[in-house]
């Protein structure tokens, strides 16, 4: 392909600068999203993957700090950003979805008002004009009888209901981005199914790319071109879904798939990673699952670098499996 | 094991002490306890002992000598009492009165307050409608009343301040119990079938401290500026036991006419306990405060 | 069910359960009420006729999505909650006998993990005292020995034992899920309430966790009743799967039957809602509306404003939970078909 990707992040650090230290929060991360893809950052706690997704949108405070690393946006460098020019681009050309929707809404005002607001931040336009906007962000993401729903609280919605507004507020403007930050993880299973049935009706029609951030791999595996794992705020492998999920090649992603109980043998004990995730204070050098990993060796001590097996798949580890 | 493995009281101090107001704010507080304290031991003279005045070293200025060539550090007032002793007794009294009645109210506001909570029903309406009544007074109005009934003496002004003041402290605890009690290690202990009392005292009240610390200090400051309010208007305290409000009082019609220091110093050593108690208050807030702990 | 004579007493039987919260109004309220201001107290139906049976040994799967009551029924099992209507017995003899007999034994049988790692656990109590407490308080154990035995119940659920002084923030989420484990098996318990108890931990830890559920049944003999609302972790530990919707059990069979010939068409719908683990892209077909809010139940069977084949018997007449074959129970008018 000759076009440039949308995003491009390499080599992405971004610590917590602490009384106890420094907290590597996110440490040398690198992916890439092509227009109009759908991109699953998958990771357990700790992994690093939504401060990843603050780190794209520029929303790390202090103690925290991107030290090292550049993240690309359809040619501009994010991490040069003033203040400026962060608004000409937040909530217009790239947009986040948290996973409280709450953390969008405005609890005390109504949600025309909120959508309209999001409107009018980026376009000259008429609040009529802006209005009818917001009504049809609702229509699209599927909410029934648009015209009362403007007109109510946030209070008065159902969580699934509230998230659909927040996923509204960031499509209104029609982003080429969004960032999703584990939208569905406090959702019932037949509101995710909804809500990731309007996402991906939504992204495919409009073109836009989305990077879904998650624990949970069977969401992924559904609605994602392209995965990339993280773990202990680094980055593992990544590949299309097909190729992690079928054929993955870290240790960690192996396990994490196997650990899965629709994986295993019923009434069985299911395989599991042993131990836990290390503390981000204290890693050092080398991989960081090697205390869990089996296949470790001694080597292991020494970082492994980025390699690509096969053209789209890259991994960090020096015992891949097979 | 996660790192910050101190047990909570160690990692209470060492938030603390972030704060250097803070800390400084915690020396000055311990000075003037311990001052106060000891002020039997360490002023150069006791003023209300009759004995040991001269009323003829009256009104004498801060560093004045005397005609017997004792200094007075920082004068002494109409009577010929030193304003140094005085002020050391009158800190005193002041903290005592103040952390007495703050102590007692703290008791009674909560073990009201989490009956309160724990019981509702008819139990909290009643509590609570009392309080709500309590606190609609002005503070100052309800303790001018009942000293005008009750007298003067230490032990009267801390019964006004404790009635004035418990309906705070019970408010605040059965807010926090409130809360608490619907968290699930209380639904733990009770599928555990461990007794109510020990529900209450063992698991419950611990944690709704932390708020209670807090309203707590800042009221002791209170205390006293309410206790100096109601000794400066002539109720409460004797002159026999004068805090720093009767000091104030003393001394307030020679403020204008150039002996301001009768009234002037204890005014600054009030000042300065009061700005002691809230300093170290609002970092014990901000350290207590319920934060996201990740 | 045994062909060969009658089935043994189930452990735990729950007959008739309801449960409503009545938020009262209080006296300005009630003053307005009456002078026309229209406020009542409002009722959220909780649990509307609920019976299960869950014979010894059992792992009984309770899934449904918000409001469907599991929650509530895992608390009035545990005894945190009393049922509005219905009879709960245990070992055949209702609840109340237990209480007053001072039968420490019983009253601990049932005991429950909850499932947030960070609520559950007082955060001002040592991890020894926390597992500690209710065996000394009930004499299971000496007071001199305590430390002792919370050591044997935490090597148990795989936690060290040197961390015992600790306090419950200086744990990870997995660890506290254990400690929380350890403080149900310390007052020895033959019967588990486990209420979304792995649902708020990592794929890994979650894994560990189910596997220490595993491991446990078979070394102590425990009965579970696993609420959840993860139908592939439910899949995974039950041998039976009863399914909530809006405060009714809708069905109730073996897990090998739930998940092959489900019937029920909320169980349908939930079923075909899991996300899997294929790469194969699908495309969601989402079951349409909101759920409905447990104040305003709708009439008839509860689910009919989102049921595909929903018919006018459905709006009017709740379905009673029936045999469909053996040990397979569905509510559902569908089923009566001539």
């Amino acid at each position: 392909m000759s076009a440039p990707p949308l995003l491009q992040v390499d080599g992405l650090r971004m610590h917590f600068f602490t009384k106890a230290g420094v907290v590597k929060a996110v440490d040398d991360v690198s992916f890439r999203v092509e227009r109009g893809e759908i991109l699953g950052l998958v990771g357990e706690s700790g992994s690093g993957k939504s401060m990843t997704g603050y780190s794209i949108l520029g929303l790390v405070d202090p103690p925290g700090r991107i030290v090292e690393g550049r993240i690309v946006f359809d040619g501009t460098d994010l991490t040069r950003l003033d203040a400026a020019a962060w608004r000409r681009i937040r909530g217009n050309r790239i947009a986040m979805i948290f996973q409280d929707p709450m953390m969008t809404l405005n609890p005390v005002l109504r949600i025309d008002t909120q959508i309209v607001e999001a409107v009018l931040a980026h376009a000259d336009v008429s609040r009529e004009s802006a209005l009818a906007r917001a009504r049809e962000a609702l229509v699209k993401v599927g909410i029934a009888s648009p015209d009362e729903r403007l007109l109510a609280y946030p209070h008065q919605f159902s969580g699934g209901m509230r998230q659909r507004v927040a996923i509204a507020i960031a499509l209104v403007n029609g982003p080429d981005l969004i960032i999703a930050d584990e939208p569905t993880t406090a959702l019932d299973v037949t509101i995710q199914g909804q809500i990731l049935f309007e996402m991906q009706k939504v992204c495919r029609e409009s073109g836009t790319a989305l990077v879904w951030i998650t624990h949970d791999l069977s969401v992924i595996a559904g609605i994602a071109d392209e995965v990339c794992v993280m773990y202990a705020g680094r980055f593992v492998e990544s590949g299309t879904v097909a190729d992690i999920l079928d054929r993955p090649l870290h240790p960690y992603s192996r396990g994490l798939i196997d650990s899965v109980p629709s994986r295993n043998e019923r009434g069985r004990p299911l395989r599991q990673i042993p131990g836990m995730t290390p503390s981000l204070l204290s890693l050092g050098e080398g991989c960081p699952f090697r205390e869990r990993c089996t296949s470790a060796t001694p080597h292991c001590a020494e970082s492994p670098a980025v390699t690509e097996p096969s053209p789209g798949r890259r991994l960090r580890c020096f015992h891949p499996l097979q | 094991m996660l790192p910050g493995t101190e047990g909570p009281w160690a990692r209470f101090r060492a938030e603390f002490a972030e704060s250097r107001l803070a800390m400084a704010g915690l020396v000055l507080l311990l000075a003037i306890l311990v001052v106060g304290i000891l002020a039997p031991v360490i002023s150069p003279q006791n003023p209300y002992d009759l004995a040991q005045l001269d009323v003829m070293d009256s009104k004498l200025a801060p560093g004045e000598a005397s005609a017997e060539g004792r200094t007075y550090w920082l004068g002494t007032d109409d009577q010929g009492r030193d304003m140094l002793s005085g002020i050391l007794y009158g800190l005193r009294i002041s903290l005592g009165v103040g952390i007495a009645s703050t102590v007692f109210a703290l008791a009674i506001g909560l073990v009201l307050g989490m009956m309160a909570a724990y019981f509702g029903g008819w139990v909290d309406t009643l509590i609570m409608r009392v309080v709500d009544i309590q606190l609609s007074f002005p503070a100052i109005l309800i303790a001018l009343v009942l000293l005008a009934v009750l007298g003067q003496g230490v032990d009267k002004i801390i019964f006004a301040l404790v009635t004035v003041q418990w309906a705070y402290y019970a408010r605040t605890v059965r807010s926090s119990a409130l809360v608490e009690r619907q968290k699930e290690y209380v639904e733990a202990a009770r599928v555990l079938a461990l007794g109510q009392a020990r529900i209450v005292f063992r698991h419950l009240l611990p944690n709704c401290l932390p708020p209670l610390i807090v309203v707590a200090t800042v009221q002791v400051a209170h205390a006293i500026a309410l206790e100096a309010t109601l000794s400066f208007l002539g109720l409460g305290l004797p002159i026999t036991e004068p805090s720093l409000g009767l000091l104030i009082s003393n001394g307030f019609q020679y403020l204008l006419s150039g002996k301001y220091w009768i009234s002037f110093y204890p005014g600054v050593a009030l000042l300065l306990t009061i700005m002691a108690i809230n300093l170290v208050a609002d970092q014990l807030r901000d350290i207590l405060n319920p934060r996201l702990r990740k | 069910m045994s062909a060969t004579g009658p089935a043994p007493a189930p452990l735990l039987e729950l007959r008739g359960i309801s449960k409503r919260f009545t938020s009262r109004l209080d006296l300005a309220a009630r003053i307005a009420a009456r002078l026309g201001a229209g406020a009542r107290p409002q009722t959220v139906h909780a649990l509307d006729g609920v019976d299960l049976a869950i014979g010894a040994g059992e792992v009984v799967g309770l899934v449904g999505e918000s409001g469907c009551g599991k929650s509530t029924l895992g608390r009035i099992v545990a005894r945190i909650l009393e049922p509005s209507e219905g009879e709960r017995r245990w070992m055949g003899r209702p609840y109340a006998d237990y209480e007053s007999q001072g039968s420490r034994s019983e009253r601990l049988a049932v005991q429950m993990v909850f499932q947030d790692p960070f609520a559950s656990l007082n955060p001002r109590m040592r991890i020894v005292d926390v597992i500690g407490e209710a065996p000394v308080v009930h004499g299971l154990v000496a007071p001199r020995e305590r430390e002792t035995y919370v050591a044997q119940v935490m090597e148990r659920v795989g936690l060290d034992a040197s961390l015992a002084r600790r306090f419950p923030h200086q744990f990870s989420g997995g660890q506290r899920s254990r400690i929380g484990i350890a403080r149900a098996l310390a007052v020895k318990p033959r019967f588990l309430v486990c209420d979304e108890a792995v649902a708020a931990l990592d794929v890994s830890i979650q894994a560990q966790v189910l596997n220490l559920f595993i491991r446990l049944r078979e070394e102590f003999g425990l009965t579970y009743l696993f609420i959840s609302h993860d139908l592939g972790v439910v899949r995974h530990l039950s041998d039976r799967v009863v399914i909530m919707y809006l405060g009714r059990i809708v069905e109730s069979a073996s897990t090998e039957e739930v998940f092959a010939r489900c019937n029920h068409p909320y169980t349908q719908a939930l079923l075909a809602e899991i996300p899997r683990l294929e790469a194969t892209k699908r495309a969601y077909i989402p079951i349409k509306g909101e759920i409905p809010s447990p104040l305003d139940p709708p009439g008839g069977c509860h689910f009919h404003p989102r049921c595909p084949h929903s018919t006018a018997r459905c709006r009017s007449e709740a379905p009673r939970l029936r045999e469909i074959s053996p040990g397979h129970l569905s509510a559902c008018h569908l089923n009566d078909a001539p």
